[in-house]
């Protein structure tokens, strides 16, 4: 009785550790992984292209959505083939150490200022500048993702274009969570407080609570996406050429058509800026 | 309170409609969490016998060691694998980042030391009542251990399901190592974590509601093998 237990238990770890080998072996299938950034992943953008570039190209793309920071970290360690990001400051230094290949400009979307529909701090317009300093000078609440991802860092841009020096001004007001574009958004929601977001998020957040869109529309706005193989010279395991394929494809003229087609509620929310030539999806 | 409502209609819907994503989500969410809690058992079980029947100098800082590694914060040790597994890492040329098993590491982790500890009381309690019986019959060593782990069966299923409920439950370790990759990696708690950034918060406590009913069924049907074994064979 004794022997059968153990056997039995041998036989159910033997079991597990042969179904892990199985999915192991699935995984040698044409696969790439892409370090993008929580807005593109949660607006849905990418659940909208990848099914279109598998079926042009075969080739699987398993997305880990991350801050940009964390995303470009993610390239440095070699933990993915493509990182697809938008702060162009921090791309344009992960290209000139090294670790990127090349920076492409694949399209562009806009970050809008989200506030309480009373608007307390009279924020509304179309100028960004000037709502970040009624925001600082009424000391209204704000929340700030406080995480380096590139609206972190967009955030602070425009303050600094704004003429506020946070250093000098951050009180209780000024609210750094730490956490993704959808976390802050419910903190925000939460405590109906302003916070700076990308629209596409915005757009399919559904805990919306009090809170509508106070500043939009100022070209200061506009938010670029750069994509970027991650060196093969670096990390020899990089996939460069399924990497690559991804790239060129996201640049030609069907993948920008892709992009352009994503809309929530009739909204398009990328807008495909690749420079031309655009190159043909191999 | 309206919300609630939601979610629990909602949640009815997703176990009714039972599509095919949400069945891949919960199908890796149990591969992953049962292989855990399989390996987990065979390193805890063998560790927490071994220190239950043996005495040797520093004996009760390893069992204070031991008690404390339960209280581990999983996204501690999810970004202690990350960083064995990562490229950077030692272990990095297997490629294993962002894959089901490494998910299953961080788990056998996480998990390991609750069952090693749990199981370690359970035995030594075993082996205070046993203790000279087992002696007369010349039963020392790794065969008491043995005797020991065969005897506390009941109770020690019961540790098996703890770690289980801690696998299942845990979003901070596979998070991390395994990226909440769609398809790939995203199991139950990830994905719980993702419709709550999405803002989605009925969707989310649905699936959290489906989530414990999983669990809960485990639960009872491990309950009844006991209690059908306890009267069969005990």
């Amino acid at each position: 009785m004794k022997k059968t237990r153990q056997e039995h238990v041998i036989g159910i770890v033997a079991a597990c550790v042969a179904t892990l080998g199985i999915s192991a072996a699935n995984a040698q299938e044409r696969f790439i992984t892409v370090a993008s950034t929580t807005s593109t992943e949660q607006s849905g953008l990418f659940g909208h292209l990848l099914p279109i570039f598998k079926r042009d190209t075969g080739i699987d793309v398993r997305v880990v959505a991350l801050g940009t920071g964390q995303a470009l970290d993610t390239g440095r360690r070699g933990d993915a083939d493509v990182v697809f990001v938008h702060d162009k400051v921090a791309e344009e230094k992960f290209v000139a150490e090294g670790f990127g290949v090349e920076r492409i400009e694949v399209m562009y979307n806009d970050f809008v200022l989200v506030g309480p529909k009373a608007d307390p701090a009279k924020a509304n317009g179309r100028d960004i500048s000037l709502g970040l300093k009624r925001l600082a000078d009424s000391k209204a609440a704000f929340v700030s993702r406080g995480d380096k991802s590139g609206t972190h860092a967009a955030e602070l841009r425009y303050w600094k274009a704004a003429g506020v020096d946070l250093d000098a001004t951050k009180g209780a007001w000024y609210r750094e969570t730490g956490s993704g574009m959808g976390s802050a958004l419910n903190t925000a929601s939460a405590m109906n407080a302003y916070i700076l977001t990308d629209r596409g998020t915005w757009l399919s957040f559904k805990n919306r609570g009090e809170l509508a869109i106070q500043v939009e529309g100022d070209a200061k706005l506009f938010n670029q996406y750069g994509v970027m193989l991650v060196n093969p010279v670096k990390h020899p395991h990089v996939k460069r050429d399924l990497g690559q394929r991804f790239i060129d494809w996201l640049v030609s003229v069907a993948g920008q058509k892709a992009i352009a087609d994503y809309k929530i509620g009739g909204e398009q929310l990328f807008f495909p800026n690749a420079k031309p030539p655009m190159k043909k999806a191999a | 309170m309206n919300s609630l409502t939601d979610a629990f209609v909602g949640a009815l819907q997703l176990i009714l409609n039972a599509d095919a994503t949400l069945l891949s989500i919960i199908g890796l969410s149990l591969q992953v969490s049962v292989s855990a809690v399989a390996l987990a058992s065979v390193l805890g079980l063998v560790l927490g016998s071994l220190i239950a029947v043996s005495r040797f100098p520093g004996r009760s800082l390893v069992i204070a060691i031991l008690n404390a590694t339960m209280g581990l914060p999983p996204v501690v040790i999810g970004l202690l694998v990350y960083m064995l597994l990562s490229r950077a890492g030692p272990l990095g040329s297997y490629g294993l980042l962002f894959t089901p098993t490494a998910m299953v590491i961080a788990q056998v982790i996480l998990i390991s030391p609750i069952i090693a500890a749990l199981s370690r009381q359970t035995i030594e309690d075993a082996w205070r009542d046993y203790r000279e019986q087992l002696a007369s019959l010349g039963v020392r060593g790794v065969s008491a251990a043995r005797t020991l782990l065969w005897d506390s069966r009941f109770s020690l299923v019961t540790i098996t399901l703890a770690g289980l409920g801690r696998a299942c439950a845990e979003v901070g370790a596979v998070m991390i190592v395994g990226g909440n990759i769609d398809g790939v990696t995203r199991v139950m708690t990830t994905a719980i974590a993702l419709e709550t950034t999405k803002g989605d918060l009925p969707l989310a406590m649905s699936l959290g509601i489906v989530l414990v009913l999983i669990v809960l069924a485990i639960n009872i049907l491990a309950q009844s093998l006991k209690s059908f074994a306890e009267r069969r064979y005990g």
